[in-house]
């Protein structure tokens, strides 16, 4: 037992986490290290003249931003080396809200697995959800009907809806417009009760899952979507009053944290970090899936790559939104909000009462589960943050044998020491802000 | 060759299971639609070079399984069967496809060498999986634990890995008879 507690030790002892001071450090591993801050690789983009490594040690300072909650991200620690105001390096230290998701899904059933997931990304908690159970829907082979596909279309653009306009309301609390703030959250309320009406909840909803959605829209849903989008569309033009023109709003996010196509390509970023750039990447037109190929709406792409282009990259993707969302009101059909297989979703309330085939599907599907074919499959879906993937492995038992989500936050957040590089430190909150990260999706 | 032979030769090939396919020299499996790559582990980062220089401009995702409990799974005949699995997704952006390369690795040396030369956006992911799966990526410029505490022993996504479980603590101790 102690031998294998010493290796084990032995195995994992890999130093600190934290960024090291430069004289801790040779040149050339120092290069190296700012190759790794650039997240290019040596030689090809980082010309090793270009390193400043030169620079003295006392006339930099490393200093700690965190651990700390930067408005309802998470809890983000970014360790930085300043020389005067200017940002030389930095690194994101991650892990304060890891809580080993991905292994807690190992334990639990694909009926059970939606309530995990969707804790991740707590602020676009459906499109967890959707990207786990089409991931369960391909391993069975099972097609759900076409209502449920429409109406988890429907609440996956009210939802990037809400995600956009909570960024914009943290946005602005981190660039001083409070009052932006305000206005955010008051229209996200909109969306969220909406939500509560619809699932129960007004997060983490466990409502798509496998086999279609937990339960049909509300009656009357036609016309309280079509009073959120006209509540929301006219009062986007007011964020466009209140923050688009406004000059000291420009000043402080135009040319801060820029990052080309070529960078955000080769670092993996998706979503509006890569759309930003000008790569009009969206999942949801060039590789369609539900039915995107079938409603209207246009992929916004920025120019710059700066902090201002991901601003209006998502008050523009919020309109897009709900042009789709429109759309849906009137393609949505009648049917069945989820599969009829006994064998994965549960009998309606009432046959249980009369049916003692019912109920006993009914009592085998909440003990033991449904059994998925062996297989192993990844989706992909397009978060408001970017791709979302689930790599799920199925042995043929009622449990995944291995559940693994892409989060785009935790990918896209290695591009902040590039975006931060040779900027200021009050921009380094800009630019944490403009990535959006969720830290419940980056640590899982 | 005559020509009505050749319907009779489409149909048996039709019926017969699919010549096994080939890309990079490496086996293809089709899994649910979607390609997969089985990439023998000594020519790991020559195929994703050459997959590269093809247009999978992104490296998506990289993850990995621990196949302990699971040996039974089907994999082709010529592929040595090891204990970890590291999954890689490469993304096309030009012409919008996927590909999928897992990579047998065994448990004696759980080690790859890094994508970080060719795709830097791996980095994170690397240690992801090094830090949960405590799969090594030799010339990794970082690589430490990513979302444990640094001092944190055994890698837990594991499958010898115990989950640890707090008892269900009740209200009142339980009655004598």
């Amino acid at each position: 037992m102690t031998d294998t507690s010493s290796r084990l030790t032995a195995e994992t002892s890999e130093g600190a986490q934290e960024l090291v001071s430069r004289a801790e450090t040779t040149p050339a591993e120092l290069r190296r290290e700012e190759g790794a801050t650039l997240r290019l690789p040596e030689g090809v983009a980082l010309d090793p003249g270009d390193v400043s490594i030169e620079v003295a040690e006392d006339e930099t300072m490393i200093i700690n931003m965190g651990p700390q909650h930067p408005s309802t991200h998470g809890v983000l620690r970014v360790m930085m080396e300043l020389e005067g105001e200017m940002v030389l390096r930095s690194k994101p230290v991650i892990g304060y809200l890891h809580t080993g998701m991905e292994k807690t899904g190992e334990d639990l059933m694909y009926m059970q697995g939606g309530t995990n997931v969707t804790r991740m990304d707590y602020l676009a908690p459906l499109f967890n959800e959707l990207v786990f159970s089409m991931a369960v829907e391909q391993l069975l082979e099972i097609e759900v009907p076409e209502r449920s596909t429409w109406i988890r279309m429907l609440m996956c653009e009210l939802n990037r809806m809400s995600s956009h306009l909570l960024f914009m309301a943290t946005n602005g609390m981190d660039l001083g417009a409070v009052s932006m703030m305000i206005y955010g959250w008051r229209e996200r309320e909109l969306v969220l009760s909406f939500f509560e009406k619809t699932t129960g909840l007004r997060m983490n909803h466990n409502y798509i899952r496998p086999g279609g959605v937990a339960a049909d829209l509300p009656s009357g849903w036609q016309e309280d979507v079509a009073g959120l989008c006209d509540k929301i569309m006219p009062r986007l033009d007011e964020y466009d009053d209140l923050l688009t023109g406004q000059p000291i709003f420009r000043q402080r996010t135009e040319g801060v944290g820029v990052i080309t196509g070529e960078q955000a390509i080769a670092l993996s970023a998706t979503g509006p970090l890569l759309r930003s750039a000008g790569v009009a990447w969206d999942l949801r037109r060039s590789m369609p899936y539900l039915h995107y190929d079938q409603v209207d709406f246009d992929v916004v792409v920025g120019s710059y790559g700066d902090s201002f282009d991901r601003y209006a990259i998502r008050l523009n993707e919020i309109r897009e939104s709900i042009r789709i969302v429109r759309q849906i009101i009137d393609l949505m059909p009648e049917g069945d909000y989820r599969i009829q297989d006994k064998k994965v979703t549960p009998p309606p309330r009432g046959r249980i009462d009369e049916s003692m085939e019912a109920l006993i599907h009914h009592f085998k599907l909440f003990t033991e589960g449904f059994k998925v074919p062996e297989g192993e499959v990844y989706v992909a879906v397009e978060s408001p943050r970017g791709e979302l993937g689930c790599y799920l492995v199925s042995d043929g038992s009622a449990k995944p044998y291995r559940l693994h989500i892409r989060g785009p936050s935790f990918v896209n957040l290695q591009a902040l020491p590039l975006l931060m590089r040779g900027g200021m430190v009050a921009d380094a909150v800009a630019v944490i802000s403009s990535i959006d990260p969720v830290m419940g999706e980056v640590d899982r | 060759m005559s020509t009505t032979d050749a319907p009779d030769q489409a149909e048996v090939e039709s019926e017969a299971p699919p010549p096994a396919e080939e890309r990079h020299g490496c086996l293809v499996l089709r899994s649910l639609g979607q390609e997969v790559l089985l990439v023998p582990r000594d020519r790991y980062l020559d195929v994703i070079g050459a997959l590269k220089d093809e247009g999978y401009a992104m490296c998506i995702d990289v993850t990995a399984v621990d196949y302990l409990v699971h040996g039974s799974r089907p994999l082709p005949p010529g592929i040595a069967v090891e204990r970890f699995e590291v999954v890689v997704n490469l993304l096309s952006l030009e012409s919008p496809r996927r590909v999928r390369l897992r990579v047998q690795v065994p448990a004696t040396d759980p080690s790859l060498p890094s994508l970080f030369d060719l795709y830097p956006g791996s980095e994170a992911m690397e240690r992801e999986v090094f830090d949960l799966m405590g799969i090594r990526f030799i010339d990794h410029p970082d690589l430490t634990r990513i979302l444990m505490p640094e001092d944190w022993e055994g890698h837990p996504l594991r499958k010898d890995y115990s989950m640890g479980r707090v008892p269900v603590q009740f209200k009142h101790p339980p009655a004598t008879r």
